[in-house]
């Protein structure tokens, strides 16, 4: 390291990998469903998607997190999202295909991707 | 990406409860998930909470596991890695209530202490120098190299009123002045890492748990008084402290943080690490630079002070590790922000090693001018099983007791000095009603004569004497004649000594005649110890009326003391007891009494 600007830049890019630590600092939380209904439609590879992704972005201040069966598993895997102090939204039949859209749109820009959420969802 | 990282504490506390088999046991359960690519364990240094060790924490949620075993990692790994349902039975009951969960960070215990020296102590992983950069490590250094002169490093840390945490609380820009200002052709910045006070344990968990803090405070140093070679002196007796500290200096090395022309500035400078084989006196700082040299640990009279001739006879400066770990933290947040902590005279923060007759054993950080009654109530937790608070020995065998009656006073070093104690390197022994405060005083001369280094008289045989008059005392032969020979003593040793051992040795003497003369004169005068401590002022009894002959004590007791028939009063033979105290716990009727 000979340089100030190397310095920063290895800063830079390390905060991103550790902002998880900061329980304070998660301005939103994405929260996948991992019970055994999630995990039989597919929610290890959506959670993987959301990994990838937000680690692509180098979002240090969402959360990823894990919850059990919440009860509609025929729309499994679901995913919740929560931004700031906003009501939450739950997205459903996640793949990881949707993934990159749910991250750039939501946690990026703040508009709910409509068509994947609950409430479009055809039965 | 990690979706979660859990850290496990690897300090010398949880290492020593076990945390090294949790950690084992840990992989073995996230392989056997397949989870190993979206969970990472990083081992950090101490939280401060050793006594209920080992410990993790589950991010993000900030779930604060303590006194886990390798047998629990199934049921966290299948609860709540994979569930997301925390184990409750096994979080840290002061983070649970009713159904929610606290983190850590919103427990009384963290609230109330703001940490500098310790900020990266249990939140980073100390073997890795990417982590500490993250967290704004070596920024200081590139700030000095790149914006600041020597001279004004040396006046950012004069003005933040920074005072040496080790014992005596010396400024420490005075000293980086004063070694500056001496022309020499070799300098030397060394690091006091022999911690050797009982009970005090901050310097190892810094070094455990942010070794690169020291190494960038002492490179800054360095810059400001034109040293460009550093010796961290440490006791062998602190191995993983030693080994993170290779680790780190091997770190810096390969980054060119340590080394030549450092960040392209021109500025050389490297660091060695001295093992120390614990002698308590080679703390002192003539005497650790003596041992560095490669001699027998001995202090030397001052002046000529170290920042003039110190090791090898060079301009030298000597700060401890806690005092190091405060630098980059001034350098990166200014002057200011460090005066704005603590009182007035008394800037920043201070580590106490809380211990002793306390619920919560811990290390905490906490502004100076905290009073002591917020350390020992509140983040301590109080005095277990009911009793009632005696005395707290603050500063180890160098210190003073300060008494129930002074609780609410701000501790700082101006008004430890008042009341015959002092900040020594924070060591916080909390006594109740059972501690005998003339035994106390006794345990801390024994130590230190132990740990006399024989070369001044005043100190040699001065402290033996003193240990003597104290066994006298407390063996019930005392006289109120010799509780003033004894304060003369004491002073004389202080006024005579050639160095801070001997200087500082009485003091726990002094302060417990000041503040519990009373305790002294109930052994030299009622021939008694009021806590029931000392053993030749006690004598066991037992009360006819409670006791049933039973002979269970009779049984019990190893050298034959106890007489008696079945069903008929039992009695002691007072000239056979050894006053172990098996009668006392082998009694069901309570018909056994110390008196």
């Amino acid at each position: 390291m000979k340089s100030l600007e190397e310095l920063k830049a290895l800063k830079e890019k390390m905060q991103s990998k550790m902002g998880i630590r900061n329980d304070d600092n998660a301005s939103a939380r994405v929260v996948i469903g991992m019970a055994t209904c999630g995990i039989a439609a597919g929610a290890k590879p959506v959670m993987k998607a959301f990994t990838d992704e937000i680690a692509r972005r180098g979002l240090n201040n969402v959360a990823i997190s894990q919850t059990g069966c919440i009860g509609i598993c025929q729309y499994e895997p679901v995913v919740e999202v929560y931004v700031g102090n906003e009501e939450k939204v739950t997205y459903v039949k996640m793949t990881p295909d949707k993934v990159a859209r749910v991250v750039n749109e939501h946690l990026v820009n703040g508009n709910v991707v409509d068509e994947y959420t609950i409430g479009q969802s055809k039965l | 990406m990690y979706r979660s990282h859990i850290l496990i504490c690897g300090g010398t506390g949880c290492t020593s409860s076990g945390s090294g088999a949790v950690i084992e046991a840990l992989e073995a359960e996230l392989k056997k998930n397949a989870l190993e690519e979206e969970i990472k364990i990083i081992k950090t240094g101490c939280f401060g909470l050793c006594a209920i060790g080992p410990i993790m924490i589950v991010y993000p949620e900030g779930c604060f596991y303590s006194e886990v075993k390798p047998e629990d990692m199934e049921e966290i790994v299948n609860e709540h890695l994979i569930k997301g349902r925390p184990v409750k039975r096994l979080l840290y009951k002061e983070t649970v209530e009713g159904d929610s969960i606290k983190s850590l960070n919103h427990t009384d215990f963290y609230r109330k202490q703001m940490r500098v020296a310790l900020r990266n102590c249990g939140v980073i992983n100390p073997e890795s120098i990417d982590e500490y950069i993250a967290y704004d490590g070596y920024a200081a250094l590139a700030k000095c190299l790149d914006e600041y002169t020597p001279q004004q490093v040396i006046d950012i840390v004069l003005d933040s009123g920074l005072r040496g945490r080790g014992g005596a609380g010396f400024p420490t820009g005075l000293k980086w002045k004063f070694a500056a200002a001496n022309q020499a052709d070799q300098k030397y910045v060394c690091c006091n890492a022999d911690e050797g006070d009982p009970g005090a344990f901050m310097d190892r968990s810094i070094l455990e748990g942010d070794p690169h803090a020291v190494l960038e405070a002492m490179a800054i140093a360095g810059y400001a008084i034109g040293a460009n070679q550093g010796y961290i002196y440490i006791r062998a007796e602190y191995p993983i402290a030693v080994e993170r500290l290779e680790i780190a200096i091997k770190q810096a090395r390969e980054y060119g943080l340590l080394g030549k022309n450092i960040f392209g500035k021109g500025f050389d400078f490297d660091i060695g690490i001295r093992l120390g084989a614990g002698a308590f006196v080679c703390g002192e700082e003539t005497a650790l630079m003596t041992s560095i040299e490669g001699k027998r640990g001995e202090p030397r009279p001052r002046p000529p002070f170290p920042a003039l001739k110190g090791l090898f006879q060079k301009p030298t400066i000597l700060n401890n590790v806690e005092t190091y770990a405060n630098i980059a933290q001034i350098i990166n947040n200014g002057a200011e922000w460090f005066k704005s902590i603590g009182n007035e005279g008394s800037h920043g923060t201070k580590v106490f090693a809380l211990g002793g007759k306390i619920n919560n054993t811990v290390l905490v950080e906490v502004p100076i001018g905290t009073p002591l009654r917020t350390v020992i109530e509140e983040i301590g937790g109080g005095i277990p099983n009911g009793k009632k608070f005696k005395a707290a020995q603050i500063g180890g065998p160098s210190g003073g007791c300060i008494p129930s009656e002074h609780l609410d006073v701000a501790i700082d070093y101006n008004t430890l000095i008042e009341l015959g104690a002092m900040m020594g390197s924070g060591g916080l022994i909390v006594m109740d009603e059972d501690n005998c405060m003339v035994d106390i005083a006794k345990f801390f001369l024994e130590f230190t004569v132990d740990e006399s280094c024989g070369k001044c008289t005043p100190c040699r045989i001065g402290t033996k004497r003193l240990y003597e008059m104290l066994e006298k005392i407390t063996s019930g032969n005392g006289t109120l004649e010799d509780l003033d020979e004894m304060e003369k003593l004491c002073y004389y040793i202080k006024n005579n000594s050639l160095c801070g051992l001997g200087q500082t040795a009485p003091n726990p003497v002094l302060s417990t005649l000041r503040h519990f003369r009373d305790e002294y004169v109930a052994h030299v005068v009622d021939k008694k110890c009021p806590s029931g401590v000392c053993k030749d002022l006690l004598s066991y009894v037992i009360i006819a009326d409670k006791c049933k002959g039973c002979t269970a004590c009779a049984r019990k007791c190893p050298v034959g003391a106890i007489s008696g028939a079945v069903k008929q009063v039992h009695s002691i033979d007072t000239a056979k007891c050894i006053k172990c105290g098996a009668c006392i716990e082998t009694c069901k009727f309570g018909a056994i009494v110390k008196m």
